[in-house]
């Protein structure tokens, strides 16, 4: 084992186990909140409002008397739920899109590819903002936008590798053999472009996770009473100097998670699929 | 000579085509952004009226169809969407459905100024800093520094901006009151004389600035590190350091101009989401730019407001990238003559 090689081993296998602990110790914490909670998070203790940190409310408590940490562990959930079913839709957008316009190419790659030209062209955090306004404010809706407004990255990679794919000896015998179309689209090119996807998949969580809190930070996220991280940040805004407490665990709660999936996703690139490495 | 000028009319007839063919790509992506900044905002449920109509309990159905009649709201959606694109065809983006009525074009030129600036500052800032770091983590890869740029580049590109913003609003602004947190000027801004008004701005912009460098340096620093590795790995690096020139002169004169070339494509790439960004900011640092503009009109549901930024982002965007293509193309002696021989 050469040294270069030995330290890109160990360097891509440390970064993916960090990556990893942290995206199974922030879904954990999520997934468990009624467990760990010490307390619900809309239950109110007005003797100790805006409380600073301390043994019994270890983040402290916001203007409603509300336990911070309690709070962070739901709202965990939110942006986890967010991250996964908008890169979901995506994803599956992106992949079907990528793989018909590399197989059938013609006029099915020149609609599809301009259509990503012209979706590349918005600013994707206006394309977002201008939906959401005219929708309810709901995570429903947040979750089908966000996954709307990102599909164009997926379908670029899916194509390329579906282009060379489909000239490759085992396609051409799975055609020979008078498979039907759809299974030699998502049987044999789709497993063998699935590296890509993966790693643009958890590049996306992050991804989304960053815009659901961005735009609950606006106000046009998840709306309260329902705790979320982005919104928590918005709500410790009006009450920064008197308890920046609440500025600065919730956001400290987006950075480790979003730092988790993109250890994650650059590591997997390094091991899965060092061509796309840059 | 026949031979000679056969050879530039078929180069001249390549040019010819190929400005064709991008034409045609321009002119339909122009169409398709018009289409979808029209179709996504009139397919959405809620309606422009419903803001004046729904929070007014005096407000009827009868009045919400005359204000319906009014915005020409009532019409079939091509109709509405034919006369909107022959009005953008003259530069009108119609007026704002705000209570102040301006024209849109009006206030988004207004707003355009700031938003580029405070853009290209922080991106010449960030170039500036960026460009040596990429090459001196690339050069000396895996060392300390090395390590230590990679970590805080993963941290950059974790980090929300917005929290940076309120991070930062909380050390400089309320605990070492340095600097001021929002606005762009301060209330006695008028008595102060012109140096001490540049100061006042300088100031005010300190923040926000410095929130856009962070965020940028994480992904050009990277990149261009990306790109020095690749080209040090060439051919021609080994040849130049096979004629004993120095390290120095293998690096700068040799490396770096073909590691830039690249990052002319990024920063083209950039522009959406620095466009994007721009909401976010400046609300949280309440300047008025287009960005705040955009999120008001998206809180009051200004509809020709949205549309118009959406398409003014767009060929914002657009524009970015062709541009960085034509300097792709000036900077790159190889991509100029395969244009050429096409």
């Amino acid at each position: 084992m050469s040294p270069a090689f030995g330290r890109r081993f160990f360097g891509s296998y440390f970064m993916l186990l960090l990556g990893l602990t942290i995206v199974l110790t922030m879904s954990l914490a999520a997934l468990c909140a009624p467990l760990l909670a010490p307390y619900t998070p809309a239950a109110q203790h007005l003797d100790n409002i805006l409380q600073a940190p301390c043994s019994r409310f270890w983040f402290g408590t916001d203007r409603l008397g509300r336990d911070v940490f309690s709070r962070m562990l739901y709202g965990g959930r939110v942006s986890l739920w967010v991250g996964f079913v908008a890169v979901g839709i995506s994803i599956s957008i992106g992949t079907v899109l990528g793989l018909v316009s590399g197989y059938f190419r013609n006029w099915a790659d020149e609609v599809i590819m301009r259509m990503v030209d012209i979706m590349l062209c918005f600013p994707s955090f206006f394309l977002i903002l201008a939906v959401i306004a005219f929708l309810e404010p709901n995570m429903t809706n947040i979750m089908v936008v966000i996954g709307l407004t990102s599909w164009m990255g997926v379908t670029r990679l899916v194509r390329a590798d579906t282009l060379s794919l489909r000239e490759r000896e085992f396609v051409s015998a799975a055609r020979l053999a008078g498979s039907p179309t759809r299974r030699i689209l998502f049987r044999h090119i789709l497993t063998n472009a699935l590296a890509p996807v993966l790693i643009t998949a958890t590049l996306g969580v992050a991804g989304a996770i960053l815009a659901e809190s961005s735009l609950s930070f606006l106000g046009l996220g998840v709306q309260p009473p329902a705790a979320s991280w982005g919104n928590m940040l918005m709500e410790g805004k009006s009450v920064i100097e008197s308890a920046p407490w609440l500025s600065v665990y919730p956001g400290l709660a987006i950075l480790i998670t979003v730092l988790g999936y993109n250890l994650l996703g650059e590591s997997l690139r390094d091991i899965l699929d060092p061509r796309l490495k840059q | 000579m026949t031979c000679l000028s056969a050879l530039s009319y078929s180069r001249f007839s390549g040019i010819l085509l190929r400005l064709a063919h991008k034409a045609i790509w321009l002119f339909l992506v122009l169409l398709g952004i018009t289409l979808i900044s029209f179709w996504v905002i009139h397919l959405a449920p809620g309606s422009p009226t419903d803001m004046e109509t729904t929070l007014n309990p005096l407000a009827g159905e009868a009045a919400r169809r005359q204000l319906e009649t009014l915005y020409g709201l009532d019409r079939p959606l091509y109709i509405q969407y034919l006369d909107w694109l022959f009005r953008l065809l003259h530069f009108d983006f119609g007026n704002s459905m705000s209570a102040d009525a301006r024209p849109v074009l009006t206030k988004i030129m207004e707003r355009l100024p700031l938003t580029v600036s405070i853009n290209l500052i922080s991106l010449i800032i960030v170039l500036i800093i960026a460009v040596p770091l990429g090459i001196a983590t690339a050069c000396r890869q895996n060392s300390l520094l090395d390590r230590t740029v990679t970590i805080l580049v993963f941290l950059g590109f974790a980090m929300p901006s917005f929290w940076l913003a309120l991070l930062l609003m909380m050390f400089f602004g309320i605990e070492l009151q340095w600097l001021p947190v929002s606005g762009l000027t301060s209330l006695g801004y008028a008595e102060l004389s012109p140096w001490g008004k540049c100061c006042d701005i300088a100031r005010h912009l300190a923040l926000p600035l410095l929130v856009y460098i962070i965020g940028g340096l994480a992904s050009i620093s990277r990149y261009m590190r990306a790109c020095m590795l690749e080209v040090l790995r060439q051919d021609y690096i080994l040849t130049a350091k096979s004629k004993g020139l120095s390290n120095h002169a293998v690096i700068w004169r040799h490396a770096l101009r073909n590691a830039l070339l690249p990052i002319i494509t990024l920063l083209g790439l950039s522009v959406p989401g620095l466009i994007g960004g721009s909401v976010i900011i400046e609300s949280i640092f309440a300047l008025p730019g287009l960005g705040q503009l955009f999120y008001a009109a998206v809180m009051a549901r200004d509809y020709t407001m949205i549309m118009g930024n959406l398409v003014f982002g767009a060929v914002l965007t657009l524009a970015g990238n062709l541009l960085a293509d034509l300097c792709y193309g000036l900077a790159d002696p190889r991509i100029r003559s395969a244009k050429g021989h096409d």
